[in-house]
């Protein structure tokens, strides 16, 4: 007797009409599209869609279909003549509020999309783009954090009246060394520096010209700030390549100390890399209340002592005065969080900016301060046929808000939204003084190399598996028709995991897909074999049937854990293609598991099952 | 249809001293090729620049390779790529020079050859990555060995057949490694994950090998190892063959209609295939064999294992 549990049948139902379902936007293909998202960051909206679309329509560029999508807009092309004369147009237009981007978008209709449903995204050397290496310089880092450390330690023994003769850090031990005169008094320096050293290991050296304290980080603490340093270069990085209005752009973490950009449609690596690698500054300064703002912009000049900026992130232009309380450097942190009245972001400086801001603040009560935020960069441009650079400098206005009360090196800007607070941390913190970042890799593919390698390696696959299918049904008849149907919706399968996942497709990946047909194949013949065993020993076909699926189960699972193993060490230990492949290869044992396990016996006890007489099995 | 129409009884078992001779062979001769010639590195490993360049017309590999040189390239390796109008170049690390100026050099260097050159693809990698590349490479089939020795003898409640599949997994990357020193074929990152792919698979035909041996000694506990491992192997022979031809068909699609990237792939994937065939046929099960596996190192008490439930 051979039967199934019914609910595994609804079960593998389910599973494949899904992963069909998840599939699906790989299928359609892809057209030139135009990718549109406003210079201020904000996101766009149905009113920049119409405003966009009915300017395409008087001008008379034809598109094929216009889509909001998280947050900017994409335009969709029949041609990449169409796309070319759309962007020129509109960045003539609207150059001052919106940026675009030259991509491809897929062509998943309406209701796939409204799902949440996307093709997989493929990796550069399928699409072609750049791809950029950085490495953060982490002991600059702990580096900065000693110098802090260093000066605050200076403050605190100045203040307690302690004689020091030198305050020096050792980078290499993550240490900071106070050097003491002879004669000095090492209790009353350490009582002295208990709060400065907080959380430091403190302990006392004698030298031969006196003695010394020596505050070492904890390991905690330093792999704290390398964190926090590459968190930081991260968000900048991130801010950075949004504002180069890439689709689809990737920053991530790599490793212990390293960044990964890339930047798919990309092929300028010399722009890319001067954008990316912008010197950015904060300044604090205190509002001129006196001076009429209005004036100064009608006349184009500021009031001795004042500076007027009009690129602010409140739309107003702002007059400030000249002088800079506290500058980016002196930032050491800068979160958003929940206050007493709302949203708020916490600000902490150095001891040496605390004090000037407490003097600041003890004589400007109830008065305006705002935040400026600087970024250098080279623009490279072409005038008459030469290549002209140029250093701009922007300033931004990103905050102004009433000092409220008296505060040194701690202090809150309340007032804003839970997005504005955010946005500000993040501002703020991409102002202060970043850790140095250089690029160690580069590489750029051309888009025409990367669709040959598609194109390539898809009919490889399609002539693989139609040449699987055929030997599978010479060698298996009707059974080889079985496996041919589980192998196609492992495939299904396989697919609509990598498309929900989000896992970039490389070449190594699609190797792994043709890897896994493989593989798929072999669970079946071992079932298949295993059948074939047990009807020439004499066995009635329905229980040779349970009986292949039985003796062949522990086979088939040591035999696939094996090679998940070795994906799962692939996948823990390699980078890029090379993890890319291992994910494919453990989803793809997974799914060839199921598909081959579960769906063959599905199949084949519809077809054999029940209480009917079988006279044999058409297995070859 | 069926590739063995009757049982097979090959002897297997009783043969091995000429497979092991033949296995040494080839081993040793692979270990000879790796420390003489040693292999083709893909600037994955080496570091450096790698550069893809199109021409509009075919040209020839010398031309090229003396125009780079009087150009002030510096040993530069020129070989055809695809077509005769496709040729890529790789340069030595250079510390100095930025990507967007080497392909500027390139590209100035060439044009003399033919106005519409172009670089299509340019890669530069420093040498301190390439250098982590192979240090991770290695690490990465040091630790599946070792987890998979670990796996195994958990399994089979006994080292000797763990100790057979670790030498036949570790024969096979020799091999394949062995082919790309004769070869010189260039041996990049993805053909490490091809030699990776390869290991499991082997151990796929180990494993189902193994899961035989274990059924046939727990109903023949009496009967000679030789014989059983003789058995075993004939019985899983159908189904071995029957799997490779089938990964094969796969393998010289990729092999044929994949491109000039994949290329070192497939080759290392069908000589894979081929070697994991043959050592998990051969050298697994002799190697326990000979270590003196018996019914006991398996079955240690009488109670039997109860069989895993089906999904």
């Amino acid at each position: 007797m051979l039967e199934y549990a019914r609910w595994k049948y609804v079960l593998i139902v389910v599973v494949l009409l899904l992963a069909l379902l998840f599939a699906l936007p790989n299928f359609f293909g892809e057209d030139p599209a135009l990718q549109v998202a406003r210079k201020d960051h904000t996101a766009m909206a149905s009113g920049g869609q119409k405003q966009v679309e009915s300017f395409l329509a008087e001008h008379k560029l034809p598109y094929s279909a216009s889509y909001l999508d998280n947050g900017h807009l994409m335009v969709r092309f029949a041609s990449v003549a169409d796309q070319l004369a759309a962007r020129d147009a509109v960045n003539d237009k609207f150059q001052q509020d919106l940026i675009t981007a030259l991509s491809f978008a897929p062509r998943t209709p309406a209701f796939l999309r409204a799902l949440g449903l996307r093709p997989m995204p493929l990796g550069l050397d399928l699409r072609g783009g750049l791809y950029l290496l950085y490495q953060v310089d982490v002991n600059a880092a702990v580096g900065q954090a000693l110098e802090g450390y260093a000066q605050d330690t200076r403050r605190a023994l100045a203040t307690a009246g302690i004689p020091v003769k030198d305050v020096v850090t050792v980078p290499g031990a993550n240490a900071l060394r106070i050097v003491l005169p002879a004669e000095a008094d090492v209790k009353a320096a350490r009582a002295a520096l208990n709060t400065v050293l907080n959380g430091l290991t403190v302990s006392t050296e004698s030298l031969a010209s006196g003695s010394a304290i020596l505050a070492t980080l904890t390991p905690a603490q330093v792999r704290e700030r390398q964190d926090y340093a590459i968190q930081q270069n991260i968000t900048t990085l991130r801010n950075r390549v949004n504002e180069l209005g890439v689709s689809e752009p990737i920053v991530q973490r790599q490793g212990v100390d390293r960044i990964n950009v890339q930047l798919p449609g990309v092929q300028n690596s010399a722009e890319v890399k001067n954008t990316l690698g912008r010197v950015a500054t904060l300044e604090f300064r205190l509002e001129d209340m006196q001076s009429n703002v209005a004036e100064a912009v009608a006349s184009g000049r500021a009031p001795l002592g004042s500076k007027l900026y009009t690129h602010t992130r409140f739309g107003r232009p702002v007059l400030l005065k000249r002088e800079v309380i506290a500058t980016g450097d002196q930032l050491t942190n800068a979160t958003s969080g929940n206050g007493q009245e709302g949203p708020v972001v916490n600000i902490k400086l150095d001891a040496r900016a605390g004090d000037a801001m407490l003097k600041t603040t003890q004589a400007n009560l109830n008065k305006r301060m705002a935040v400026v935020l600087i970024e250098k960069h080279r623009e490279v441009s072409e005038v008459d046929g030469k290549k002209v650079t140029r250093d701009v400098t922007d300033e931004q206005v990103i905050n102004d808000a009433t000092i409220r009360g008296v505060f040194s090196n701690q202090f809150q800007i309340s007032g804003l939204t839970g997005g504005e607070a955010r946005d500000l941390a993040l501002l703020l913190r991409s102002g202060s003084l970043a850790t140095p970042i250089y690029v160690v890799e580069e590489r750029a593919v051309g888009p025409s190399l990367g669709k040959e390698n598609i194109r390539k390696g898809v009919t490889a696959l399609i002539v693989g598996m139609a040449g699987v299918f055929l030997f599978m049904i010479i060698y298996y008849h009707t059974f080889g028709v079985v496996a041919d149907l589980v192998l196609l919706a492992n495939v299904v399968l396989l697919t609509a995991l990598l498309s929900l996942m989000r896992a970039s497709l490389s070449l190594p990946g699609i190797a792994g897909i043709i890897l896994t047909v493989g593989m798929a194949v072999d669970a079946n013949v071992l079932i298949y074999e295993r059948i074939r065993e047990e009807l020439r020993k004499g066995v009635s076909p329905q229980a040779a049937i349970r009986a292949g699926f039985e003796k062949a189960f522990s086979a088939i699972a040591d035999s696939n854990i094996t090679t998940l193993i070795a994906g799962v060490v692939l996948w823990v230990l390699g980078t890029g293609p090379i993890k890319g492949f291992a994910v494919v290869l453990i989803l793809g044992i997974a799914t060839s598991m199921f598909t081959a396990l579960m769906g063959s016996r599905a199949l084949l006890t519809l077809m054999y099952g029940g209480r009917r007489k079988i006279a044999g099995l058409s297995i070859g | 249809m069926e590739f063995f129409s009757n049982q097979t009884s090959f002897p297997f078992m009783s043969t091995r001293k000429w497979w092991y001779a033949l296995s040494g062979i080839l081993v040793v001769a692979s270990l000879a090729a790796f420390f003489t010639r040693g292999l083709n590195l893909a600037i994955d490993f080496t570091g450096g620049v790698n550069a893809e360049i199109n021409f509009s017309k075919s040209v020839d590999v010398e031309t090229v390779r003396q125009q780079l040189r009087s150009a002030g390239f510096h040993e530069p390796e020129v070989q055809t790529f695809g077509s005769s109008r496709d040729i890529v170049v790789r340069l030595p690390p250079d510390a100095k020079q930025a990507a967007g100026e080497v392909r500027a050099r390139l590209e100035g260097a060439l044009k003399g050859l033919d106005p519409s050159v172009q670089v299509a693809q340019l890669d530069v990698v420093g040498p301190q990555v390439g250098s982590e590349l192979r240090v991770s490479a290695i690490w990465a089939l040091g630790s599946t060995l070792v987890f998979i020795f670990l796996y195994l003898a958990w399994r089979f409640h006994t080292w000797r057949l763990s100790f057979g599949a670790i030498l036949a997994v570790l024969h096979d990357p020799i091999l394949v490694v062995g082919f790309f020193a004769i070869s010189q074929t260039s041996f990049d990152l993805p053909v490490v994950a091809a030699i990776l792919a390869v290991v499991g698979y082997s151990l796929n035909d180990t494993v189902v090998v193994f899961d035989r041996i274990r059924e046939r000694f727990e109903s023949n506990r009496r009967s000679p190892p030789a014989q059983v491992l003789d058995e075993s192997i004939n019985q899983t022979l159908s189904r071995t063959i029957m799997t490779k031809v089938v990964t094969s068909i796969v393998v010289v699609a990729l092999l044929f209609l994949g491109g000039p990237v994949l290329k070192g792939f497939s080759e290392a994937l069908l000589i894979g295939i081929v070697a994991g065939t043959y050592s998990s046929i051969y050298i697994s099960s002799a190697v326990a064999l000979d270590c003196g596996l018996t019914a006991e190192h398996i079955f240690p008490s009488v109670k039997k294992a109860v069989l895993d439930h089906l999904p």
